[in-house]
């Protein structure tokens, strides 16, 4: 059975997905290819833009930022327009679901670190805990879990002087657990509002919380909880706890298992199946077949049996060192395993990081560097295909970390390169 | 007061600590000062073998023998410290026959139990050993874990009255014409456990004898009593690189007369590779270098091949305080002896009531205290025994580990397991706690209640409580709990406190990761930079960096992001209070 496709894009995160959308808005068919599980369980959920461009002050606006970037930066190669398809094709996918899209300026959301963090999209579920708001807030946290310390994160936040009141407050969940609970189980409950045992009571676990926190509330008009809300009901747990509370509730976005993270990769496979994107998981791509500097196919590992998936245009989505789509090894050597895309580095591994844990960190650069079409370039600055395109965290040239605009990079490179996947698969059927 | 003599150890290493246990036990009043943590010089450093004398079989058979009586004894009074791993002394083609004989014959000499296996039955039990392995000699060597060991030196000494002073620099040595009558320490946070932030102060201890058992800092301590001739130790600097787990089970050794990176140790959930020898100048500074971690898995890969497309988490390096008397001359580090001296000043300098113990080794520290405590009772005229050879440490007493720890304290089976085998007898006082009992550290599978325990152990200091539970020292190298384990330490500490202890610690580990980073590790620490950069944005952070927020009113207030109420929250419904601005 051959497979035969306009677009197939290689990688299932959120540039993966981004860029499929984008690829199918018409008629090219398009499909994605993933192997493992998406690196968006490890993120946030938060997406932002372009946070920084020094160490003074966080960007309010970061449209009105970008031309102080340099002219290698991805966004400076995108441009403006292009950063602004990538969050309208964000915002279309996700709905009602995710905030920020009514201002260009940034948001500020406090973190489970207890810092302040600016962001452009943020979910629903977090709007009510902006810092950049000024009700008075309390955060809870418990004593079953270990991401935080709700009175520590309090004071932590009170310390970066927030125009708001905050106090921290840690709790039971209420009901009976093993000793050694997981977050996962405590959102279960919460999720199917499972009966628990409560002040000799048996009631749902919704209403168990909400009566455990409500006695702490004070003068806050906003709560804070760590983002274990529910998973599939996450709207109804929230619209639940603030009706028992009589005041806004909201999620801080937390690390691995980040429901966030994963909530939102739920909502973007259904925006792939809505969109007609055919999606292969599973297997790896491990090579691809070319002609000349027109790549035909590329090869995945079916179980051992390789299995060429043809297709007009590529997209390399693949992630960066932590979603494995930059490799490197003892002997100095940086590579993309697919396609062997050039990766400018040092080839002394001495060189990669910097001895200070936040120091400016040369491995957060790694990357293939990109025309304006976001085609990968080799080391003599020619693309290494006519036909490749590369979007996110394989997208290097920056340290997108200290930038916070991981997210951003991930939506603009994917937008850009969908775009012009999409036209130019378009163009070949026309011509042939 | 006691009216006991006062014996003031400096130096809170194997040693040190064993040296305060023993005189304790004997009655008398013992205080022990260390310039950081427990085991923060050599003792922390080291790649926690417990030798069976194998190694020393041939070249230093009186150092042979010493070490398999300790290492019989070790396994008695402190097997909560010890894994009986057994070691193997591998002979590939290339090693001479000749030797391998004489390795046999000396560790019969030597008292240490011996058996020849053939390079099958050798693989049979370690499946990794390279195909060429011909044959092997089995030795009792294990696995030891020498933080809990010194901290468990540390607490027996307590238990019999003495004081233990971490993070108290000697600042200087006192002397009343030429005798040595007690030291003045700084104490960087305040006497008792250490506690970020808080300011120091200086305090003057005298004592009736004085012991200086600083291993490679000896020199230092030498020279702020003024002795005219120096006590010439000899750093030498050795790599030791940390796998992300056990390729072996048992201790491999290179059959050969000596060389670098000839030894794996499992220890815990890694193995250790080591190591090398070079000669440094200063103790605290020297360079940790490329080369030293490419020799340890180029040489190692021809004893266990997997280790070349395995993962190393980090790298670390020690300082072998070695020593020899003046006039030996010898030129190559790697041959000065391994034995140890002491230097009773009042022979040797004329500067009487201080005595400093010098080179040696881990496996022997017990022995080492013994000697050095008869010499300070006899130059009391305390008579009293030795009693450290036989009374178990804290956590070594009449124990099982065989137990079910889930059934007991709720807990999941292999992370009760694995705390109950680093408690030892101490389990039940330490997991039995009332309330949830959540995994801080996932990788070395340590609760809550061992965090809370540690932390009353060393204060607010993570690194010390990261010595004592293994917490963040698995693959992961704190990318998932060092701010976990800050968290614990609130609100018995301050917010500022638990910040600056957790800043700590994530640079620490940051310190000894960066020379794995390559492959997996480097995806990994990509990971751990991007939690922490990214989702934390720890490395902005407005209360502890450079960074400020001057005008918040700049960014979005939520206002206007959402049609239907105006406001940020979701709109609170049926008759709830709606959260207005």
């Amino acid at each position: 059975m051959a497979i035969r496709e306009d677009v197939i894009v290689i990688g299932g995160g959120l540039a993966g997905s981004m860029a499929a959308l984008e690829a199918a808005d018409g008629d090219a068919s398009v499909r994605l290819i993933t192997h493992k599980k998406s690196t968006l369980r490890h993120a946030s959920g938060l997406i932002d833009v372009l946070g920084y461009l020094d160490e003074e002050e966080p960007v309010a606006d970061p449209f009105a930022a970008i031309s102080e970037l340099p002219d290698d930066h991805p966004y400076s190669i995108a441009g403006e327009a292009a950063i602004r398809d990538g969050l309208a094709r964000f915002d279309e996918a996700v709905g009602d679901t995710y905030l920020g899209s009514h201002t260009d300026s940034n948001a500020l959301l406090p973190t489970f670190g207890g810092a302040v963090k600016p962001t452009a999209r943020y979910p629903a579920a977090a709007a009510a805990g902006l810092a950049s708001d000024s009700r008075d807030m309390l955060i809870v946290g418990f004593e079953e879990l270990t991401e935080y310390n709700a009175g520590m994160l309090a004071d932590h936040l009170d310390a970066a002087d927030v125009p708001f009141d905050v106090e921290g407050v840690e709790l039971n969940f209420p009901g009976e657990y093993a000793h050694d609970s997981r977050v996962t189980r405590f959102a279960k409950r919460l999720d199917i509002n499972e009966d628990v045992d409560h002040d000799g009571q048996t009631m749902g676990a919704r209403q168990a919380l909400a009566d455990a926190v409500a006695p702490h509330v004070g003068d806050a008009e906003r709560v804070g909880f760590p983002a274990f809300l529910g998973d599939d009901h996450t709207a109804d747990v929230r619209a639940d706890l603030e009706r028992e509370l009589g005041v806004d509730v909201f999620e801080i976005p937390m690390g691995p298992p980040s429901f966030p993270g994963m909530r939102l990769a739920d909502q973007l496979k259904d925006a792939l199946d809505d969109a007609g994107v055919h999606i292969s998981a599973g297997n790896p791509v491990i090579n691809y077949e070319a002609d000349g500097d027109e790549i035909e196919a590329v090869i995945v590992d079916s179980k051992g049996r390789e299995v060429p998936y043809h297709a007009e245009e590529f997209i390399l989505a693949t992630g960066g060192l932590v979603g494995k789509g930059i490799d490197s090894d003892r002997d100095g050597t940086v590579e993309e395993p697919i396609f062997d895309c050039h990766i400018p580095h040092s080839d002394d591994r001495y060189d990669w990081f910097d001895e200070e844990a936040f120091g400016n960190q040369p491995f957060a650069h790694f990357g293939v560097r990109i025309d304006e079409g976001m085609r990968p370039l080799d080391a003599d600055g020619e693309p290494e295909f006519a036909n490749l395109r590369a979007a996110g965290g394989v997208v290097g040239g920056t340290d997108p970390v200290t930038e916070k605009s991981q997210s951003g990079i991930s939506l603009t490179t994917a937008a850009v390169a969908g775009q012009r996947a999409r036209e130019r698969a378009a163009k070949r059927e026309v011509s042939q | 007061m006691s009216s006991q003599p006062h014996v003031l150890v400096i130096g809170g290493g194997s040693t040190g600590c064993g040296i305060a246990r023993d005189l304790a036990m004997r009655g008398l009043d013992v205080t022990l000062v260390e310039q950081g943590n427990l085991t923060h010089g050599t003792t922390g450093r080291m790649h926690g073998l417990l030798h069976s004398g194998g190694r020393y079989a041939v070249a230093d058979q009186a150092s042979a023998k010493e070490c398999m009586i300790e290492n019989r004894i070790l396994r008695d009074i402190a097997s909560h410290c010890v894994e009986e791993t057994g070691g193997l002394f591998v002979k590939r083609p290339e090693d001479s026959e000749e030797y391998f004989q004489k390795k046999l014959e000396g560790c019969k000499e030597c008292d240490i139990p011996v058996e020849v296996l053939s390079g099958e039955e050798a693989r049979k039990e370690e499946p990794y050993l390279a195909k060429d392995v011909e044959k092997a000699i089995r030795v009792p060597d294990g696995a030891v874990d020498p933080f809990r060991l010194c901290v468990a030196n540390a607490a027996s000494a307590e238990e019999h009255g003495a004081r233990i002073e971490t993070h108290a620099p000697v600042v200087d040595v006192l002397k009343e014409g030429d005798e040595v009558v007690g030291v003045e320490v700084e104490h960087e946070s305040g006497p008792g456990k250490r506690v970020h932030r808080e300011p120091g102060t200086r305090e003057e201890i005298r004592a009736d004898y004085v012991v200086n058992a600083t291993g490679a800092w000896a020199g230092q301590i030498g020279e702020m009593a003024g002795l005219e001739k120096e006590i010439e130790v000899r750093p030498g600097k050795g790599v030791m690189t940390i796998m992300n787990t056990r390729q072996v089970d048992t201790v491999i050794n290179r059959c050969k007369p000596k060389g670098d990176a000839d030894i794996v140790v499992p220890h815990e959930t890694t193995a250790i590779l080591g190591t090398t020898d070079v000669e440094v100048d200063d103790p605290e500074d020297y360079p940790e270098e490329q080369w030293e971690v490419d020799l340890m898995i180029d040489t190692l890969k021809e004893l266990v091949p997997i280790i070349e497309e395995a993962r190393t988490i980090r790298s670390f390096w020690g300082v072998r305080p070695l020593y020899e008397p003046p006039g030996t001359g010898t030129s190559d580090s790697t041959d000065i002896t391994r034995d140890f001296f002491l230097l009773d000043h009042a022979d040797r300098d004329g500067v009487e009531n201080f005595t400093s113990i010098v080179g040696g080794k881990f496996t022997t520290y017990r022995m080492m205290g013994e000697d050095i405590s008869d010499h300070v009772c006899d130059k009391l005229g305390v008579d009293a025994e030795c009693r450290t050879d036989e009374v178990p440490l804290p956590g070594s007493d009449d124990f099982s580990v065989l137990r079910d720890y889930m059934d007991e304290f709720g807990i999941r089976s292999p992370i009760g397991r694995r705390s109950a085998q680093r408690l030892g007898s101490r389990t039940d006082e330490v997991l039995d706690v009332d309330g949830p009992n959540p995994t801080v550290c996932e990788c070395e599978a340590v609760t809550r209640a061992e965090v809370q325990d540690g932390i009353e152990g060393s204060g607010s200091d993570l690194n010390a409580v990261r010595l004592r539970t293994r917490a963040s020292m698995g693959n992961c190298q704190g990318a998932f709990c060092c701010h976990r384990m800050a968290s614990e330490l609130y609100d018995e500490y301050d917010e500022e406190t638990a910040y600056d202890a957790w800043d700590e610690l994530y640079q620490e580990r940051w310190k000894g990761e960066r020379h794995a980073m390559w492959g997996r590790q480097l995806s990994q620490a990509a990971l751990k930079y991007s939690l922490h950069g990214t989702t934390m944005n720890r490395d902005k952070d407005a209360a502890t960096t450079d960074t400020v927020i001057s005008d918040f009113t700049a960014f979005d207030t939520g206002a206007g992001a959402s049609p239907s109420d105006g406001t940020a929250g979701t709109a609170a419904t049926d008759g709830g209070r709606r959260g207005g601005d």
